[in-house]
């Protein structure tokens, strides 16, 4: 087990700057994600910890040592890859022992270890077998298996679930959510899928051009993302931005297509231009008129099996709500929508930063 | 129809080039009279006499000793230095990639004769004409383009997750290459290694250079020298070329799948 601190770290890519000035500490024992859209630099950043990328500027430790220098082998960490990089020419029982094959371990303790990994990952059986020979979420336990039998200080997975169909990732995120538990090793995750970090981490750190835009746990940043590519990236469907002008501050009031708000903020916002941020989730559509509801009109309606999806045209912008299954809507028909004020969200029109 | 056309052609290709293989060997078995009977007799009767005078009036088995040592250290060194040569070719971001692999195919487009004269002058001053490694040197420089380039484009096509996985699985970098890359590109290893081996067994040009003295001499230069002034040993020679044909046969027969997958590797997804 290890702290993992980042100081003022660095990459660069020929003349590309890939990672700029990260400072982040990760607490020992923590499952903690990486998420970002592709190509922000977050695998970049699980190459670094494991040393199979160099550091352009800055400092990675691992508790009290910089590691900055060190091989892989040195770091004492273990990495699931996307494609699970099982060697294809050994068996199961190979694979999963190969890191204590290269640490020189004696052979019985070998076996007797592989067999007990193989017994919490439900792989026994396939001992014998070749990768080439398992399915999807086999070869997924036999990295993870490969990984956790040296039981190292950091634990790095990158995408290991991205390519497992969906009922299986949902069933791994579990597992691994277990595992984790159990093993309570520093677990460095990394993925682009936001349901996925929701779900199994301790902390968020949500990327973006190779820049942390926010930090912190699950509902933190659900609740209060810190900016708008935080608030439009995190939950599904993603949040609604209608753009607006705060008319007075004290008390603070908003003004929306011609709709007065009065929205909480953690700050004091000064007038002027704004964007309007409320979750589809938060937005209720209805077919009758309701007290306060905003007249809308039906674009498009989608099932998502307990409740509808309902795209709304609200004047010129496009928004997406919640209907009940017994609301009659057709695109096309006015109908009427409402959001609690202390849901809203705003965020400065320029610098996209929640106020 | 086609099918029918295609099997008519194949079959007229694979006759054509088997005729004068099967001719020599026809010839290794027949008696020194029938070899040069007018009208010809094709059904030989000689059985192995002209292979037991290839052995011991002409000392077959000295070349084939002379043919194995040079074509399999041959072999054996180019194989090494293509492995380490193509995976860093392969692999580590070079700036001038391109050239070195495109110098690397221009180099090995030299017509041999090209070059003999200045190996020779080198070869005589090191004073290793008529020595296995006078042979032996020249043959890795002129198969190591043809290594390097089968064994990079194996290399290349390989995961490169894999290397990351066993360098934070504990490898070197040395042992990363050797226990888990030439495993997984071990049918690059053979074809290289069976196409390495049959050019060097096969040479003529060099070996007939370089060995002047009948101890170092390789198969093709030994049974080009089995005619005298006055005779040729038509049988012998016949017998000598079987000798030195089927072991390369055979070779090829029992690595045949290995050679097949490794010349169409990278052509389709495994």
């Amino acid at each position: 087990m290890a702290k993992i601190f980042f100081e003022n770290v660095i990459k660069n890519f020929g003349n590309t700057r890939v990672i700029k000035e990260l400072d982040l500490h990760i607490e020992n024992g923590e499952f903690f994600t990486f998420v970002g859209p592709s190509g922000c630099g977050k695998s970049t950043i699980l190459n670094m910890i494991a040393g199979l990328e160099g550091i352009t500027g800055g400092k990675i430790k691992f508790d009290n040592m910089t590691v900055n220098e060190l091989s892989p082998k040195e770091r004492d960490v273990a990495m699931v890859f996307q494609s699970y990089a099982l060697y294809p020419h050994m068996t199961v029982h190979e694979n999963i022992a190969f890191p204590l094959v290269m640490k020189k371990i004696h052979k019985d303790i070998i076996k007797t270890e592989v067999e007990r990994i193989a017994d919490l990952l439900g792989l026994y059986d396939l001992l014998k077998r070749r990768p080439r020979e398992l399915s999807g979420g086999q070869r997924q336990r036999v990295a993870l298996g490969r990984a956790i039998i040296r039981k190292p200080k950091v634990f790095l997975m990158d995408e290991p679930l991205s390519n497992l169909d969906a009922r299986l990732r949902v069933e791994m995120r579990a597992e691994l959510k277990k595992l984790h538990n159990e093993l309570n090793i520093t677990t460095v995750y990394v993925t682009h899928d936001q349901a996925e970090a929701m779900s199994m981490s301790d902390r968020i750190a949500v990327l973006s051009g190779g820049e942390i835009q926010q930090c912190g746990t699950p509902q933190e940043i659900y609740l209060r993302p810190a900016n708008t590519m935080v608030a439009g990236f995190v939950g599904s469907p993603p949040m609604n931005f209608i753009p607006a002008i705060i008319k007075d501050q004290a008390p603070l009031e908003v003004d929306c297509n011609g709709f007065r708000l009065r929205p909480v903020t953690d700050g004091n916002p000064e007038r002027g231009n704004v964007i309007l941020g409320i979750r589809p989730e938060d937005l209720t559509v209805s077919s009758t008129k309701i007290d306060k509801g905003i007249e809308v009109i039906v674009s498009i309606v989608e099932s998502a099996g307990p409740f509808n999806w309902v795209d709304l045209k609200w004047k010129d912008n496009t928004i997406k709500g919640m209907a009940g299954l017994d609301e009659k809507l057709q695109p096309g028909n006015t109908c009427y929508m409402d959001f609690p004020e202390e849901k809203v969200l705003l965020f400065d029109r320029e610098t996209g930063k929640r106020v | 129809m086609k099918r029918t056309l295609f099997y008519i052609t194949t079959f007229m290709i694979v006759s054509l080039s088997l005729v004068p293989f099967l001719w020599f060997v026809n010839t290794s078995l027949k008696t020194p009279l029938e070899v040069t009977s007018i009208p010809p007799v094709f059904i030989p009767s000689g059985a192995l006499s002209s292979y037991v005078s290839a052995i011991e009036g002409y000392d077959l088995l000295h070349f084939v000793r002379n043919s194995l040592i040079v074509a399999g250290v041959t072999t054996i060194i180019t194989i090494l230095i293509s492995i380490i040569t193509g995976y860093s070719l392969a692999r580590l971001r070079l700036k001038y990639k391109g050239l070195i692999m495109g110098s690397l195919l221009v180099v090995s487009m030299f017509p041999q004769i090209s070059i003999a004269g200045p190996v020779w002058r080198i070869l005589q001053d090191l004073g290793w004409l008529n020595s296995y490694q006078g042979l032996i040197i020249p043959y890795v420089t002129l198969t190591l383009p043809l290594g390097v380039w089968i064994l990079a484009s194996f290399f290349k096509d390989l995961p490169p997750e894999l290397e990351a996985s066993a360098r934070i699985d504990g490898c070197s970098h040395f042992q990363t290459l050797f226990r888990i890359m030439v495993p997984l590109a071990a049918p690059g290893v053979f074809t290289a290694a069976i196409l390495v081996f049959i050019y060097a067994w096969n040479e003529f040009f060099f070996a007939l250079l370089i060995m002047t003295q009948q101890d170092f001499q390789t198969l093709p230069v030994g049974i080009a020298l089995f005619q005298g002034q006055y005779t040729m040993p038509w049988g012998e020679i016949a017998a000598a070329s079987t000798v030195s044909t089927v072991p390369l046969v055979l070779m090829v027969f029992v690595f045949q799948k290995r050679i097949i997958s490794g010349l169409t590797a990278g052509a389709v997804k495994g």
